[in-house]
């Protein structure tokens, strides 16, 4: 038996689809990047920092979120829950008493973006990563993802939300900046383009060679992230991780990606050649 | 369910089609078996448990935490249990592609099992989602996250359900005994048969794939970016091992229905898949040497967490695969069950490393799934048996009708 025409035209017309689906796929990943637009940031200099947590209180007030409790306290780790966006927390390190701030940093290619199949995720032109309650339905996949571990769900609820730091989103389309930034009485805190902010950060290390060690935290991170850090002491000794690779975290599925819609366009037409050479073969077989 | 009265089970034109489906519901056989006292208790309890998690929440009865958000219900449900389901693709590729027609008579209940399967192990997905409401956002609307490997893995789930649904459609025409629509149906086969193998290629290795962006979280002896690989060439043998256990039990529990010629074929069967698995099995332990060597872990082999992937990798992939070369070569079917037995063992042991324990393994609080989604993933298991089982003794799917043979022609001729 040949393959008969009727036949061929199914398994056409099957992997004609499954290529249109594939195709939109490849389409879609880093829209955003080919626009030009100048993603916003907040450089947080750790020297500026007196552990006073106004950026908790305030974001937590901007937020509807319930008042932190606790406070900064050597060898006590506070972390980012379902109920604060952001903490402050202090270590010993070789030169004193350093405070770091913890939240989302909000990265240029966000792996919770890549990972989210409703586009719940979203990293706006701004530069912020945004939830959307009315896509998401709570696979919890970003919180999988992303290297910094930020996105937290409410496990304890029948109506779920994940809570992240927006970067204030709503304020920022408001013409506002963060309310962290905007209540710092220190200074410590600084919102601009991602730009100016590691213009910025490089001048005051040069400027105070003594007083940072020579690296943003951020620059390069999983490719870049919105929220710099400066820091006095090497950042692993203020808890970060500083395994984080280089590069991009969607970049490490995008060649399985990739191959998707090859194996569609290869695989179908291969085992219908193997059926067609399979059964003529047991056909001779028959014959004899 | 000793007696089964095989033109009995076929819908006739003469009486009321409900008539026909509330007789079929009705259970057939002895009611107070030891399999259904224990399974109806667990399956209550679940359906209760399964109550009070969409009304308080996933954490009034799942230990999930923020740092590992995808516990037993994905790691071994889903995860596991799509492994375990690969056996449809394996076989329907051997039997219409390959035109294998020693093993044409378990394709039928094997497609079933791979549907059940995912119908059931997928389906607990939506026991974990947390706004199962939105479920259907990345199938309709305008909510496609194309670039995420998730949105592949669920898109393919519900097209390989479709696909394994048309395979196992003429089945279904021969309970109602339509005959147009089953030659209609039978005609589709080998269509959806090269679609659903192609689906299988890529979602098998997708669930791995899933986890290509948690790199630095899951334990670098279980972390490579050929994870897809090593899911997908595992599914092989995780899925033929589960035929060889199912279909060993199947022909205990089912033996009346299985036709004199099947029942004799039956040891043949079991042994031509031993020298699959064992060969597949070989290909997957060079390829986890390579990547191990590539991966240059020596130093870590001496943790708590390298002899745990010692054990994985000795005790339940090279242990099983050798004791199927043995039993293929002495014919000792006993032999080929024990191995499939490891091997399935191996294979929840390593999907379980992957996602659960290697997943934040330096975590300060490490995650054990609570006794409630223990009970529910049983639950879950046993409900797919008794689908399983009241499908088994209704359709076609191990005993022949006597017009299946002129349908074979149909499909292969």
């Amino acid at each position: 038996m040949k393959i008969d025409r009727r036949l061929f035209f199914k398994v056409l017309g099957a992997t004609g689809a499954s290529v249109a689906l594939g195709t939109s796929l490849k389409a879609a990943p880093r829209k955003q990047e080919e626009k030009e637009v100048e993603f916003y940031g907040v450089l947080y200099d750790s020297t500026r920092c007196v552990g006073c947590q106004t950026c908790e209180f305030s974001c937590a007030e901007a937020h509807g979120l319930p008042e932190p409790s606790g406070a900064p306290e050597a060898g006590v780790i506070r972390k980012i829950n379902e109920k604060n966006r952001t903490v402050v927390n202090v270590y010993k390190t070789s030169r004193g008493d350093v405070f770091v701030k913890t939240q989302c940093m909000h990265c240029s290619q966000p792996a919770c973006v890549a990972a989210c199949l409703t586009q719940a995720m979203q990293k706006t032109k701004e530069g912020s990563v945004i939830w959307r309650g009315e896509k998401c339905m709570g696979c919890r996949y970003c919180m999988v993802s992303c290297p910094f571990d930020v996105p937290k769900f409410e496990y304890h609820s029948a109506n779920p939300v994940i809570q992240k730091c927006t970067m204030c989103y709503d304020r920022l389309k408001e013409g506002k900046i963060p309310a962290c930034v905007e209540n710092c009485p220190n200074q410590a805190l600084m919102f601009g383009t991602r730009r100016e902010l590691i213009k910025e950060g490089h001048k005051r290390i040069v400027e105070n060679p003594d007083q940072y060690v020579d690296y943003i935290y951020g620059e390069q991170e999983a490719g870049g992230t919105a929220f710099l850090y400066l820091s006095p002491v090497p950042f692993h000794e203020l808890g970060f991780n500083t395994h984080i690779q280089k590069t991009s975290y969607p970049e490490l599925s995008k060649g399985f990606l990739y191959s998707v819609p090859s194996i569609f366009v290869l695989l179908p037409p291969i085992l219908l050649g193997i059926y067609d050479a399979t059964k003529n073969k047991n056909k001779e077989e028959e014959n004899e | 369910m000793s007696k089964i009265d095989i033109t009995a089970a076929k819908y006739s034109g003469d009486r009321p089609t409900w008539k026909f489906f509330m007789s079929e519901l009705k259970p057939k056989g002895k009611w107070l078996t030891p399999f259904n006292i224990i399974s109806i208790p667990i399956m209550i309890l679940g359906l209760i448990l399964i109550v009070i998690r969409f009304w308080k929440g996933l954490g009034s009865i799942t230990n999930l935490t923020q740092e590992v958000p995808w516990g037993l219900w994905i790691g071994f449900d889903v995860v596991t249990g799509v492994a375990f389901a690969g056996g449809a693709y394996v076989i329907t590729f051997m039997v219409y592609i390959l035109n294998m027609h020693k093993y044409h008579s378990i394709v039928r209940v094997v497609v079933l099992n791979g549907f059940l399967a995912y119908l059931f192990y997928a389906g607990a997905l939506v026991l974990d989602l947390g706004r199962p409401w939105h479920v259907i956002n990345p199938i309709i609307g305008n909510s496609f996250g194309t670039n995420s490997v998730l949105f592949l893995v669920a898109w393919h789930f519900l097209l390989y359900m479709i696909a394994q649904l048309i395979e196992f459609s003429p089945a279904v025409a021969e309970w109602l005994g339509a005959r147009r629509a089953l030659k209609i149906l039978s005609g589709m086969t080998l269509v959806a048969v090269i679609f659903g193998i192609t689906l299988s290629t890529l979602h098998q290795s997708g669930l791995g794939a899933l986890y290509l962006m948690a790199k630095g979280k899951i334990h670098p002896l279980w972390y490579s970016e050929f994870i897809p690989i090593l899911f997908f060439v595992s599914s092989i043998f995780a899925g033929l091992s589960m035929v060889i256990f199912e279909g060993s039990l199947s022909y205990k529990v089912f033996f009346q229905q299985i036709s004199e010629k099947n029942q004799k074929s039956h040891h043949g069967i079991i042994h031509g898949l031993a020298k699959i698995c064992a060969l597949t099995m070989f290909a997957y332990f060079s390829l986890q040497v390579l990547i191990f060597i590539h991966g240059q872990n020596w130093s870590l082999l001496n943790t708590g967490m390298g002899r745990w992937f010692l054990l994985e990798m000795i005790g339940f992939v090279v242990v099983p695969m050798v004791l199927y070369f043995y039993s293929y070569r002495r014919n000792n079917i006993f032999l080929i069950k024990l191995a499939s037995i490891l091997t399935m063992l191996g294979i929840i042991l390593n999907r379980l490393n992957v996602t659960i324990i290697g997943f934040n393994w330096d975590a300060a609080v490490r995650y054990v799934p609570s006794w409630m989604e223990i009970v529910v993933t049983l639950a879950v298991i046993f409900t797919e048996i008794w689908v399983f089982r009241w499908v088994v003794n209704r359709m076609p799917v191990l005993r022949e009708l006597p017009f299946v043979v002129k349908k074979e022609k149909l499909i292969t001729g």
